[in-house]
């Protein structure tokens, strides 16, 4: 592995749900300590790679590569043990397991003698969690289910977090929140993100790159501050709707 | 009264039987949404394990502890039992997984009857019997000449069981193993995200079953005193009854089914005929069936997503 390998590089990835070809050869980096982030319209495929990339569905073409071992055909388990933690589309909370279960879950795979520091460190992130410590999954709100979510991915240790749609349905500030302890984790840890995200705005000043995916294809790339003057990105992703971007473009 | 208790004793001793043997049915119906309707049959295989066990023990081996023979019977019938349904999940359900949903069903079908044909033929369409153990009875209220007893076999029966239960629950509640388990019942894809081997975890849910199951065949081989190649049928459909009464994918349902459904039936031949008795067990399952189909600590259908 040289010193400029990416931590995540996926190749030429084409997959397939039945006859429906969802991704037609993605290529994308993941650098060490990056925010990378993945932004296109509902239905784009975005999700399709996050699953891909944990070989559930399987590429059917390409490869993904992590840490310089190809993780193509290694089944969702193993991936996931090589400390790459995935809060998936949906949030996914296991709803008839407490707050406190749901955190165990998500350090499965991690350290047991790391338990206690992981989840202070949780609890400081998002002190609502520890209000909540007791209560099932399925009776938190949207906004604490989403936090949940990513506590419960932190709390393997990641080295490289996939967060799909962390801000789908929440209210604009506990959103902001969100990308707030985003950025901070990736500037403390050094912790490397793949966002995927709607809210191209805010997904792209966080992030140090960005792709933008149309109809299973990735259609442009650059930094994120590239990406946000682009006039196509402005046109079919910011306008209307997002007051901050239209401001800023006045 | 006197003869209501007697049959209250009865009742429990073949509920808890049924009991061990629903937690089976009920706990890999929760993880992979599939009736194990081999189950019965592993359950009637444990009795013929327990039986080769047993007789290898007394008569071979020489032991005549009956406290300590009972014990080797039981770790030697849970070990095998679990290595069967281990193979049975491998085999028969396992490969089949992601087909249509009636497939797995068809392939249990297919296996009870290979399982109850095999016993047939290897050990014979006949009861086969073991020696009495545990004869003792303990008396426990007398009237009229009416003793009411508890023998030492229904004794060892409900020791044995509560002393599982709560073994049992410990794994489910509070290990890594149970939450795991747990997991995989609610959302295999997150739980495989997690780094939880799903295929693995269902494969140790048909093993803690079968264990169960073991305990029970067992019980009932000492209980009874003789089982036959077909025994695992009737009491199977009956488990399975307790575990829909329960509510199908609830643990403590099960047990309560089972208690309920060794109840109804003990009862019931007390009180009306005694030819009838399986009648009024399965009448139980078609009247939970209609008017209470999530079963007594069954979830309503409805969940909050």
């Amino acid at each position: 592995m040289t010193v400029n390998a990416p931590l995540l590089s996926v190749r030429g990835v084409k997959t397939c749900y039945g006859n429906i070809t969802a991704l037609h050869g993605i290529d994308l980096d993941v650098h060490d300590g990056e925010i990378v982030t993945l932004i296109g319209a509902n239905g784009a495929g975005k999700s399709t790679l996050m699953m891909t990339i944990f070989g559930n569905p399987r590429a059917r073409e390409g490869r993904i590569v992590y840490q310089g071992r190809d993780i193509t055909q290694l089944q969702t388990h193993e991936i996931a043990r090589l400390n790459i933690a995935q809060a998936p589309e949906g949030r996914r909370i296991f709803s008839r397991m407490t707050v406190m279960e749901n955190l165990q879950m998500g350090a499965q795979i991690a350290e047991p003698g790391h338990f206690q520091e992981d989840l202070e460190r949780i609890f400081t992130l998002f002190p609502r969690l520890k209000e909540r410590i007791g209560q099932r999954g399925g009776t938190l709100s949207g906004g604490e289910q989403q936090m949940l979510s990513i506590a419960r991915a932190l709390m393997s240790r990641p080295r490289l977090l996939l967060l799909d749609e962390p801000s789908l349905g929440l209210a604009p500030l506990i959103a902001r929140q969100i990308f707030d302890i985003i950025a901070d984790l990736n500037r403390r840890t050094k912790l490397t993100v793949l966002l995927v995200e709607q809210n191209a705005f805010h997904a792209l000043r966080l992030a140090h790159r960005g792709y933008v995916m149309v109809n299973g294809r990735i259609t442009l790339s650059g930094t994120g501050k590239e990406l946000l003057d682009r006039p196509e990105i402005r046109a079919a992703y910011l306008e209307g709707g997002r007051q901050e971007a239209t401001a800023e473009a006045r | 009264m006197e003869v209501f208790v007697q049959q209250l004793i009865n009742g429990i001793t073949l509920g808890s039987i049924y009991g061990l043997i629903a937690i089976g049915y009920t706990m890999v119906f929760g993880i992979i949404g599939m009736v194990n309707f081999a189950h019965g049959d592993v359950f009637m295989v444990s009795s013929f394990i327990a039986l080769v066990a047993a007789l290898v023990l007394t008569t071979w081996l020489g032991i005549s502890s009956v406290f300590l023979s009972l014990f080797i019977v039981l770790i030697v019938g849970m070990l095998l039992t679990s290595l069967v349904s281990w193979t049975i999940e491998r085999l028969a359900y396992r490969p089949l997984r992601g087909s249509f949903r009636l497939a797995p069903l068809i392939s249990a079908i297919g296996m009870s009857i290979f399982l109850m044909n095999f016993v047939q033929v290897a050990q014979g369409p006949r009861n086969k019997a073991v020696p009495p153990m545990l004869q003792q009875v303990i008396v426990v209220m007398e009237r009229d000449g009416y003793e009411v007893t508890v023998s030492y076999r229904q004794l060892v029966i409900w020791a044995v069981t509560a002393f599982l239960l709560l073994a049992f629950w410990y794994v489910v509640s509070k290990t890594s193993l149970g939450r795991a388990q747990r997991a995989c019942e609610q959302d295999q894809k997150m739980a495989s995200l997690t780094g939880v081997d799903v295929d693995q975890t269902i494969s140790i849910t048909f093993v803690i079953g079968a264990a169960l199951a073991a305990v029970a065949g067992t019980m009932y081989l000492m209980y009874y005193g003789v089982v036959s190649f077909s025994d695992g049928f009737v009491p199977g459909i009956k488990a399975f009854t307790a575990a829909v009464l329960g509510g199908i994918g609830s643990i403590p349902g099960a047990v309560i089914g089972g208690l309920l459904i060794g109840l109804i039936e003990t009862m019931w031949s007390a009180y009306f005929s005694i030819d009838y008795k399986d009648v009024a067990a399965f009448s139980v399952l078609v009247i939970t069936l209609i008017f209470l189909p999530q079963g007594i600590l069954g979830r309503p259908e409805v969940e909050k997503v």
